[in-house]
């Protein structure tokens, strides 16, 4: 499990350059996770650091449901599917925390959900409003199969990355 | 768990990987080790190291050296003495890149252009002093890179696409480099042009390639700056080499840009 989260994470960094540009002209579109919100995970202001081995890692932090509610463009054709929720880190940026909640359907992040994001000014919703993602699994399975690492212009969404990378932690994907 | 995941071939499972993310500096920091061994004792100092800066160089923090000494609370010789070696470092690369770069944008003090990069470059020296020889250290978009990803393999790096930033626009692959992007940020223009004090336009993306990331860093910042007139520049900078992405979304290269490193 826990390669997959290390295979994905050059894959990650260009997925949430993808969500931190894509525009999308309202939020309301954003799917919501089905399963609870992990208890004890993202407030808990404990250190927002992780570290990851190349050795097989149980988080056992994450909720997993039976049910089978998967977007259609993913996992019709698994009779067992599992989808489970998994909250980020809350990650301070110099705008306020940012935290976000994914959800992962066998093994592959099905939606991504901004739960909590700086929203004090215009220009804040004016970001959110593309930086807050409707993930399509596409986007993840990107056309990077070689690449280790990506290069590109920081942003402001540093929080979304680092939420989000947490969040990918705990699923250990 | 399920293991049908569409995402990229994964590595052979044997080989060794260990990745630490770290949020620092506003952004996210990766080391990601290829050699086997537990390393922990030197993930723990390069953390140290990367907040420590952060300390003393944040222009966020009220506390910083930096921002004591804008306020002239704190002079050079009295601050932590790797403000003087960053400061340096600056004039260096205030001279060769022609005053493109500078350590005083606006006349206040601001080595952020560089510290990352220089940052970066020492984490990644750190772990190689451990032994791990093989590793690659991210801040934030910018990458120094040892060894190689894999036995036989080098490093491959992605260059994003400013305009779609789901799309790489070119990668290059290397050992023992430096890739270092200056661009347009979310917010808005966020590099100014130090000889009008205006946003720097006419580019979306600036990639520099080089051996070290103090530099390739601050010679990212200074092309951006420069526009087109970067390519000729950087040709002249022994060791670097530059892809430029304008807002229209052409890729422009220096005449001794090569894709192996």
């Amino acid at each position: 499990m826990r390669r997959v989260a290390l295979a994905l994470f050059g894959t990650v960094t260009g997925l949430v350059m993808l969500l931190s540009f894509k525009t999308h002209s309202s939020t309301a579109g954003v799917p919501v996770a089905t399963a609870p919100v992990v208890p004890g995970t993202g407030t808990t202001g404990s250190s927002s650091s992780d570290t990851s081995t190349g050795a097989a890692a149980s988080t056992g932090s994450a909720a997993s449901t039976g049910s089978a509610r998967a977007p259609s463009s993913s996992a019709s054709a698994t009779p067992a599917s599992t989808t489970k929720t998994v909250t980020g880190d809350a990650v301070d940026t110099r705008f306020g925390p940012v935290q976000v909640q994914i959800t992962v359907t066998n093994g592959t992040i099905t939606a991504v959900n901004a739960i909590d994001y700086p929203q004090n000014d215009p220009r804040d919703q004016q970001i959110n409003s593309y930086a807050i993602p409707q993930l399509n699994s596409e986007a993840l399975a990107a056309k990077n199969a070689t690449i280790d690492m990506v290069s590109g212009a920081t942003y402001t969404s540093e929080g979304y990355l680092g939420s989000l990378q947490s969040a990918l932690d705990k699923a250990g994907l | 768990m399920t293991t049908d995941l569409t995402v990229r071939p994964r590595p052979a499972a044997e080989l060794p990987r260990t990745v630490h993310v770290e949020h620092c500096m506003g952004t996210v920091f990766t080391l990601d080790i290829r050699d086997a061994g537990r390393w922990e004792p030197a993930i723990a100092e390069v953390t140290a190291w990367l907040h420590h800066v952060d300390r003393v160089f944040s222009t966020y923090s009220e506390t910083s050296d930096i921002s004591r000494m804008r306020r002239r609370e704190l002079a050079l010789a009295d601050a932590d003495p790797s403000v003087q070696m960053v400061l340096a470092l600056c004039a260096q690369a205030q001279t060769r890149t022609a005053g493109a770069f500078t350590a005083m944008p606006q006349g206040k003090l601001d080595p952020t252009g560089l510290v990352k990069g220089w940052a970066v470059e020492r984490a990644s020296q750190l772990l190689t002093g451990h032994g791990a020889l093989n590793h690659a250290v991210n801040g934030g978009g910018d990458l120094q890179l040892a060894g190689s990803a894999a036995p036989g393999r080098p490093w491959v790096v992605g260059i994003g696409d400013p305009a779609d930033r789901g799309r790489i626009a070119s990668t290059v692959t290397g050992r023992d480099f430096a890739v270092a992007t200056s661009g347009i940020s979310e917010r808005g223009n966020h590099i100014l042009d130090p000889l009008t004090g205006r946003p720097a336009a006419g580019l979306a993306g600036a990639t520099v390639v080089g051996e070290s990331l103090t530099f390739a860093d601050a010679y990212a910042t200074a092309a951006f700056v420069l526009g087109g007139d970067a390519l000729r520049w950087i040709g002249e900078v022994a060791g670097y080499e530059a892809l430029l992405i304008d807002s229209d979304g052409t890729i422009s290269t220096s005449d001794g840009w090569r894709t192996d490193w």
